[in-house]
Order: C-alpha cells, then sequence, then structure tokens
C-alpha cells in the first residue's frame, strides 16, 4: 500500500478485512454447531407443514401448510394439554419463587446454622431429574414407600400420589419444588447479598416498619433477581420432560400430557413426527417470545435497581 | 423492654425450626435413597429404619449379582452405562471449550453487527424445548449413521453446554480490563501469547466452575440419549428408568445406582461452591 493512502479519511474509517472480520473468523467453530443445530430445527418446522409419519413411505413430499397445526387447536387433547402445561409451569415457578425467598431470607441471617445448611443446599438440583423423581417415586410407593407411613403418624389418610388424577399434577410439582427451589433461593440469596446497608439502616433509624422497609427496599432492589428466576423456572418447567416422563409417562390417562409429552408421544412412540411437531414447534416459539421479553425486562429493571443503591 | 428481648429470641427459634424444617424436606430424599441402597431384598418391604446394612446392592450392579436365579435380568451393565455417562459428558464439556471459549471472548471483547442477536440465539437454545431438534435429528441421525453413537450425543448435547459455556465465560472475559491485553501487546507479544500466557490464567475459576457445570448438566440429561441412543451409548439416567420398570422390581439396586450415579455432581458442587450462582445464571448474577 502507497505510504501517503493512511494519511486519507476513507482509508482510516475503513479497517482492513481481516480486522473487521476478525470477530466472526473467531466465532466460526461456535457458528459451524450453531448451523448444525439450525438445520435440524428447520427440518422439524417444515416436517410438521407435511405429512411426515415414519410408517407412511412418501409422506415427507406430501406438503399440507398448516393444516397440521389448525388439527392440533381442534384436537380434543389441545385444551387438556395447554392446561396442564401451563398448571404445571405457573405453579412450580410461583411456590419455587415464594419458598425460595423464604429460605434466602432465613439464609441471609448469617447465623452458624445457616451456614452450614446453606453448603447442602444445591444437593436436589445436582441429582439428575430423572433419578431424583424415581427416589420419589420409590418413597410414594405403596409398598416400599415411606411418605405414607409419615402421613399417617401424623394423623393424616394415605394417598395414592402420582397413580391418580387427583393428586397426580400435585405429585410432580412437588418434585419439581425439590428439586430447584435451592436455585431460587441461590439467586435470591446472592440479591440480598449485595444490597448496599445504608438504605435500610436509614429505614431503621426512621423507624420504618419490616414489611415497609420488605416492600419499599427490598422488592424492587430484588426484582432483577426475581425476573432471573423467574425467566429460567417458567422457561425449564413449560418444557419439563424428565419429571412427568420418570413419574408416570405423562399417566395417568392423559392427565399429565404437556406439550413435551405429547409431542414426545406422537412423534417418536407413534411415529408420526408431523403430527407431534407441532406442539414443540409452538412451545419453541411461545419460549422465544417469553424469554426475549423477560431478558429485556430484566435489563430495565437492573438499571432501575441500580438507581436505589447509588 | 424485656418482652422485646424474648420476641427477638421467640423470633430467632422459629426462623430456625422453619429453616431446619426446609432442610429436611431437601435433604431426607437424599439420605432415604442411600438407605434403601444398603437394605437386602429381604428387609425390603418389611423395615422402615431399622435393618442390617448390606453392601451386596454395589457389589451387584458393579460385579455382577452371584445369587441371580436364572431369568433374572442382571444388571451389570451399570460400570459400562457410567463410562457412557463419562465419555459423552467429558466429550461435550471438552467440545464445548474448544469452540465457545474462543466465542465467549468474541462476545465479551469485540463490537460487531449482529452480536447481541448471536449471543442470544446461543443463549435461546438453553431454553428451547429440545425435543424441536431433537425429533428431527431422530431421522437424520439413523440417516447419516449417527444414531445411537457418541458423535450423534456430544453433537446435539451442545444445546446444552454450549450456551452455559459461553455466557459464563463471557461475563468473566468482560471482568478482566482490556488494558492488560493492551499493554501486553505493547510490549510485542503475539495474540495466542496474552491469550494462553495472560486471559485465560486471569479467567480460570470461571472456565474451571462453568466446565464442571456443564459436565453435571451433561451427565444430568435424559432426553437426548433416550431418543437418540440404544444400547451403545446409554447412560446412567437412561438406565436407572430400567430398574424400576422391570418386571421384577430391583427397588435397592436402583437406589444403589442412583448413589454412585449422583456421586460426581455432589463432589462437583462442593468444589465449586463459589462460582455456583454465576454458573447457574449464564453470568447474569454475580454472586
Amino acid at each position: 500500500m502507497h505510504a501517503s493512502s493512511r494519511d486519507l479519511p476513507q482509508a482510516r474509517t475503513q479497517l482492513p478485512f481481516l480486522v473487521r472480520a476478525r470477530p466472526y473468523l473467531i466465532l466460526l467453530p461456535a457458528l459451524l454447531i450453531l448451523v448444525g443445530i439450525l438445520i435440524p430445527f428447520g427440518m422439524g418446522v417444515y416436517y410438521s407443514l407435511t405429512t411426515y409419519a415414519l410408517n407412511r413411505p412418501g409422506s415427507l413430499d406430501n406438503f399440507v401448510g398448516l393444516r397440521n397445526y389448525d388439527r392440533m387447536i381442534h384436537s380434543s387433547g389441545f385444551i387438556n394439554s395447554t392446561t396442564i402445561t401451563l398448571k404445571y409451569a405457573l405453579s412450580a415457578t410461583i411456590v419455587e419463587l415464594l419458598l425460595g425467598l423464604g429460605i434466602a431470607i432465613l439464609l441471609n441471617r448469617d447465623t452458624l446454622l445457616a451456614k452450614i445448611l446453606q453448603t447442602t443446599l444445591i444437593f436436589p438440583m445436582m441429582v439428575a431429574p430423572v433419578i431424583g423423581t424415581l427416589i420419589w417415586k420409590l418413597m410414594m410407593q405403596p409398598s416400599v414407600g415411606i411418605l405414607n407411613p409419615i402421613l399417617n403418624t401424623v394423623g393424616l389418610p394415605s394417598l395414592q400420589w402420582a397413580s391418580v388424577p387427583e393428586t397426580a399434577l400435585f405429585s410432580v410439582v412437588l418434585v419439581d419444588v425439590w428439586m430447584f427451589t435451592p436455585f431460587a433461593a441461590l439467586i435470591l440469596l446472592a440479591g440480598l447479598r449485595s444490597f448496599p446497608r445504608e438504605p435500610f439502616e436509614a429505614a431503621r433509624v426512621d423507624g420504618a416498619s419490616l414489611w415497609f422497609t420488605f416492600r419499599n427496599l427490598t422488592l424492587p432492589m430484588l426484582t432483577p433477581y426475581i425476573i432471573i428466576v423467574v425467566l429460567f423456572r417458567f422457561m425449564d418447567s413449560l418444557k419439563q420432560f424428565d419429571i412427568i416422563f420418570a413419574m408416570t409417562e405423562g399417566g395417568p390417562g392423559n392427565t399429565l400430557m404437556t406439550y413435551q409429552l405429547t409431542a414426545y408421544r406422537t412423534s417418536i412412540q407413534y411415529l408420526r413426527l408431523a403430527q407431534g411437531l407441532p406442539y414443540a414447534v409452538m412451545l419453541f416459539f411461545a419460549i422465544y417470545i417469553t424469554s426475549q421479553y423477560l431478558v429485556k425486562f430484566w435489563g430495565k429493571a437492573q438499571r432501575r435497581a441500580a438507581g436505589y443503591s447509588s | 423492654m424485656e418482652t422485646k428481648v424474648i420476641n427477638k429470641r421467640a423470633g430467632r427459634i422459629i426462623a430456625d425450626v422453619l429453616m431446619v424444617a426446609y432442610f429436611l424436606f431437601a435433604l431426607f430424599p437424599i439420605f432415604w435413597m442411600v438407605l434403601m441402597s444398603l437394605k437386602s431384598t429381604d428387609e425390603l418391604f418389611t423395615t422402615q429404619f431399622v435393618f442390617k446394612p448390606t453392601l451386596d446392592n454395589y457389589h451387584a450392579i458393579l460385579f455382577g449379582d452371584p445369587r441371580a436365579a436364572a431369568g433374572v435380568v442382571a444388571k451389570q451393565e451399570f460400570p459400562r452405562n457410567f463410562m457412557n455417562s463419562v465419555i459423552i459428558s467429558s466429550g461435550s464439556v471438552i467440545v464445548s471449550l474448544i469452540v465457545g471459549v474462543p466465542a465467549a471472548y468474541a462476545l465479551a471483547r469485540y463490537n460487531f453487527k449482529a452480536k447481541e442477536n448471536l449471543a442470544f440465539t446461543f443463549l435461546s437454545f438453553r431454553f428451547a424445548p429440545e425435543l424441536v431438534v431433537i425429533i428431527p435429528l431422530s431421522v437424520i441421525y439413523r440417516k447419516l449413521g449417527l444414531y445411537d453413537t457418541y458423535y450423534g450425543i456430544i453433537w446435539v448435547l451442545q444445546l446444552i453446554t454450549l450456551p452455559l459455556l459461553i455466557w459464563v465465560l463471557r461475563s468473566y472475559f468482560e471482568d478482566v480490563s482490556p488494558e492488560i491485553e493492551q499493554a501486553a501487546m505493547v510490549d510485542g507479544y503475539p495474540w495466542w501469547r496474552i491469550f494462553f500466557r495472560i486471559l485465560l490464567p486471569l479467567v480460570r475459576p470461571g472456565l474451571a466452575a462453568a466446565s464442571l457445570l456443564a459436565f453435571v448438566f451433561a451427565w444430568n440429561t435424559f432426553m437426548f440419549p433416550l431418543i437418540l441412543g440404544a444400547s451403545q451409548v446409554q447412560t446412567v439416567t437412561v438406565s436407572a428408568l430400567g430398574y424400576v420398570s422391570s418386571a421384577q422390581a430391583f427397588f435397592n439396586r436402583m437406589a444403589a445406582a442412583s448413589v454412585i450415579a449422583s456421586f460426581p455432581q455432589m463432589i462437583v458442587a462442593l468444589s465449586i461452591q463459589r462460582y455456583l450462582i454465576r454458573g447457574l445464571s449464564f453470568g447474569a448474577v454475580k454472586g
């Protein structure tokens, strides 16, 4: 390159191609994986627009547009699937958030007992969800189980847990709560510990009640952390598969046939790929949109909470 | 004044009782699992807490059951399943490290078009319902010969391990001041020496914690090996189901298998306590 060209303004603004492309080059291996995941995803969306079934040759070439989606919405199980998916996700998220907040507040007292117990907080979350669920299934089991004897000791009648429709949802949500409340507690505890002392001391000096302090100081400052908990727990429980599958495989009957379980049963067990995929695709877009919205909301809440501590 | 002190003490006691109650709920199933694993089959149905502990179940799942009657499914595949879990989980983490460390660096350091969109796309892997990808893969893998292979499972497990590593490491890279790099660059160090000698040691705790956590999540997955694998790559999570659904209920065997299959994660959990929150929240909460 000519020496004087460096003084030209255009040359300064236009960086060499290799410099501009550097971040993309560094990202290249990750982008390859990304493409390798997006291709099957795209094919899945395409399959859902055909009549593809593994036991019917030639069914892949039959493009039917949104017919599978239309059928899904009008099928008899759809309302039940939607209700059970939302019920599971909402109840698990709400209970985990509230219980986690309670545990976080209790652990934040920094007593010796709290410190000792805190090291074990994460254990339920580290056990594989399938294995954790199997343990609970054994505990609920009529012959070797321990939960009914415990209920009987305190004067309560035995339950049939996941084997009857009335208590099936309660049983799987119980396992979810057991497994993932530690996540909520850990994140909220980190939030509580990050707070500056001054506003709380000022509130105490002014004689503010505990409730007032909680509502006007703790809660607004904790909001970003609460959103993180909701983001992870709500998204994860919307697509929860392992716990329900290990407990009842969606039964009894179709009591626990969430979107994920329905997609699995139709596409994998009955080989009707095109019919099961709409459930998964719809769930994907619902989760994608909700999570994007929550991430934005989180950014906003974080900025607002920063205003409190400065 | 005196009632205030008493009230305060009572409040503290109530708080302690509530806290202990929660931890009883949280830890009892794990304790009970260990208990079950030590029970002989004779005492399985007759006692709750008082029994003669035995290591027979561990012996049976690790080395085979010497007293197994003919026709009983002897579960000696466990060591194999365990090895499969080790291979698949470490493989996934290694691939994610090779691919994810540079990606995390690029996403932390450079400003370029589509940066946030790319980062969010990687994050959305974490939240996407896996079946959207697994159902088509169950067909594609059979065509490509990847069904029931380590490569196939490791590839698809990038859905779990890669977003974790990229997001956690990105937050650690962002904590390192760019001035350190610039100073080294001015001193004439080549970029690879700066990266390996200066940057990586600075993010090492994050690197270790994120890798270990990714290992745990890969270890714990169930749906991927369930649908995209069969006997060749069966992991401990998939095989655990077999103990319960087989005609003869090997509850104590299953408990013993669960204890061994949960052991690595417990060690990991205890060793990365300090970095857990940042890892679990994908770098969003610095803890």
